[in-house]
């Protein structure tokens, strides 16, 4: 009996050692390189989980049929396992879990949203697995010191502070007068975090310093402090209801601010929900077709624009060719690395150094992107009503020039 | 100035959510239930008129077609799902129309999607006292709108047949019923008129503010206060304590700063039931 018990925990144990060690290869099956993602394709983030899919899939398709990976001599494929997290971060975390510890997924690649890739971050940091994200911008994303975690985007702190410096420099170099509306979450509060330090360094002052509610729809009471106090700036984020209720209450309230400062103005579809009362206003944004970045696969922005209208259907959000270019990072690190382990894949993408069609990619040792400014750009409209957004900042970059001040609300 | 526009921007939000609020008081009234979906109904008749816009109808024409077609889906959910928990005890069907209302709220991000949307009226703005106050015609508009719906609701409680007969059975079901009348077709047009004052807030919504699949649940919130504050079967009480709301709202937000707008809304309610139950141990009343 004894002898049996013995025998059947070895055969099994024998049999467990040889399972794992066949699929401990199924990170790279036969000529495939397997990656994993969790995305939002159902809940609130299903909108922009659906830009970041496309954005994979289409880098996937793309570096696929220009010649796949070259590792060791040999050509491999790019594939994608992908699960729906629900837009909830613990779903996030387990899936990561199931990712890495039952599908054997040795590379992954980020969420959508700083909320859920915070959540997933730990799982892959434990199991040393290298994880490229492109929708995780919070700035305590890489404050703690993880090893893994890399993100081709700039992070959160950095996305207004151009408006901020461009104000000062319109204002002949002196400190501004700066009016602050934020949402009480992660990604909008390190914002405001961005814009109080550059205050600090330019010398502006915050004069309105507004917190806004998680169920937002109404900020007129903000407005009507700003009516009053009339501040150079104003800086409004708190995702798309964000940028929405504050351009429907600034023109209804006829609010008259020299300088207008958002986020997330092209995922709320800003210029198409609200026509011509969103003009003059500027955003935040971490990529514009008219950056003139290029690199082999997509060539530019304008031919990436061109390709993912012809594939999806739209516009490329900047949320799609971020996640376009995590891609063309992995591809790079493997190639360097010439080998999937995974530690020397990780060095191998600290390591990197490289420009792709979204912009300059180098990490920082905390994992963010510090080769690639934020810019911003502007809602202009044409007198028949139809807009069109437009590059004005950094001025390397720009493609208009910026109309300061806006013009008020009487003689528009 | 600010005194001003302060009262007058919550008063015009407070007329909206008294609106709601009537719908939540009526129902809970009449079957004793609290609908934990009324947000949801809110925001599916914000959809409605959002269409509409979409499809180059003048949204403002959705608190017609809104109401119309809520009042159908009231129907709808009240034969599926109400009818069965209407007598029981108010847990059930708390837990049942949170269902309904986890329910909706996907639906509602499946069919539409997570984009937050809303609909342009394109009315302008009404400027007060020399430019200093400014109240955007969308809200008048609203706020208007939502006083109309309730004197007729209002009227129409006190003339009509089926008025009558609601009126009946939410003061004794049990003799409502000896007396012929069809409890069971009352509690699916309460239900019915519930939904559809659901759907005229939701299109006023659509054009004031914005709709998204997940704001509901603020709007149940503010309504169930306010039917607490003022009472089952209190209407002119349901209509002052909206706008009290409106108004508290807006200046504390104002004056404490808008983190603190919810928190101080719950604050009040907490020392309004406080107050409440002072008085009722005053009283000494035997209670159910």
């Amino acid at each position: 009996m004894k002898i049996k018990n013995i025998l059947i925990t070895f055969v099994s144990a024998i049999a467990l050692l040889f399972s794992t060690s066949v699929v401990s290869f199924a990170k790279v099956v036969g000529d495939k390189i397997i990656l994993g993602a969790a995305i939002s394709l159902t809940g609130k983030y299903s909108s922009n989980g659906v830009h970041t899919q496309n954005g994979y899939n289409m880098a996937v398709d793309r570096i696929n049929s220009m010649g796949g990976v070259k590792v060791g001599g040999k050509t491999y494929k790019f594939d994608i396992i992908y699960y729906d997290d629900e837009s909830n971060p613990k779903r996030a975390a387990q899936l990561a879990e199931r990712l890495i510890s039952q599908d054997k997924v040795e590379f992954m690649l980020g969420p959508y949203s700083s909320g859920l890739t915070k959540a997933i971050a730990p799982v892959t940091e434990k199991y040393g697995v290298p994880m490229v994200e492109a929708n995780g911008a919070s700035r305590s994303l890489f404050t703690k010191g993880y090893k893994y975690l890399f993100a081709v985007l700039a992070p959160a702190n950095l996305y207004l502070d151009v408006a901020i410096r461009t104000a000062v420099e319109l204002n002949g170099g002196k400190g501004v007068r700066i009016a602050q509306a934020f949402e009480q979450d992660a990604f909008s509060q390190d914002v405001r975090l961005g814009i109080l330090d550059a205050a600090k360094e330019t010398g502006s002052e915050i004069i309105i310093d507004d917190k806004l509610p998680k169920e937002l729809n109404d900020m007129a009471a903000t407005l009507v402090k700003v009516k009053q106090m009339k501040p150079d700036v104003l800086v409004v984020s708190g995702h798309t209801k964000g940028a929405l209720t504050a351009i429907r209450q600034i023109s209804e309230m006829k609010v008259d601010v020299p300088m207008l400062a958002m986020t997330h103005c092209d995922a709320a579809k800003l210029s198409k929900q609200h026509g011509k009362n969103s003009q003059y206003a500027l955003c935040a944004s971490q990529w514009h077709k008219t950056l003139t970045y290029k690199d082999d696969f997509f060539k530019d922005g304008m031919t990436y624009a061109a390709d993912f209208e012809k594939e999806f259907g739209y516009d490329p959000p900047y949320q799609s060719a971020e996640s376009s270019a995590a891609l063309l990072v992995f591809k790079d690190a493997f190639e360097r690395a010439n080998t999937f382990d995974q530690k020397k894949v990780r060095d191998a993408l600290a390591a990197t150094n490289m420009q792709t069609f979204y912009g300059n990619i180098k990490f920082a040792p905390g994992g963010q992107n510090v080769d690639k400014p934020m810019v911003l750009f502007q809602v202009m409209c044409d007198d028949a009503g139809k807009c069109e957004n437009k590059v004005v900042a950094p001025l390397k970059w720009a493609s208009a020039e910026l109309i300061h001040p806006v013009p008020k609300w009487s003689e528009r | 100035m600010i005194t001003v526009q302060a009262c007058l921007d919550g008063l015009l939000l407070g007329i909206l959510f008294a609106l709601i609020a009537y719908g939540m008081a009526l129902q809970w009234g009449v079957m004793n239930i609290i609908n934990i979906a009324q947000g949801d109904l809110v925001i599916l008749g914000g959809y409605i008129a959002y269409f509409m816009y979409l499809y180059g109808i003048h949204p403002a024409w959705g608190v017609i077609v809104s109401p119309i077609i809520m009042y159908f889906v009231g129907i709808a959910i009240y034969k599926l799902v109400i009818n069965k928990v209407v007598d029981r005890d108010l847990f059930i069907s708390i837990l049942a129309t949170f269902g309904i209302s986890i329910l909706f709220m996907q639906l509602m991000n499946f069919a539409f999607g997570a984009d937050v949307v809303l609909a342009n009226s394109g009315y302008g703005t009404t400027m007060l006292f020399d430019n200093n106050v400014v109240l955007p015609n969308s809200k008048i508009f609203s706020a208007f709108i939502s006083i109309v719906f309730a004197i007729c609701l209002v009227v129409y409680m006190k003339r009509s047949k089926l008025g009558r007969a609601i009126r009946a059975t939410a003061q004794n079901a049990r003799a409502a019923k000896i007396l012929g009348v069809d409890t069971e077709k009352v509690y699916a047009a309460t239900f019915g008129i519930n939904a559809a004052l659901c759907g005229v807030a939701g299109a006023l919504i659509s054009i004031t503010f914005t709709i998204h699949p997940y704001m509901g649940l603020p709007y149940t919130i503010r309504s169930f206060m306010i039917v607490i504050v003022a009472g089952l079967g209190n209407l002119p009480g349901v209509a002052m304590s909206g706008m009290g709301l409106g108004i508290f709202e807006e200046f504390a937000d104002y004056i404490l700063g808008t983190e603190f707008r919810i928190g101080s809304v719950f604050l009040l309610l907490v020392l309004i039931l406080v107050y409440r139950r002072f008085k009722l141990s005053r009283k000494r009343e035997y209670l159910k």
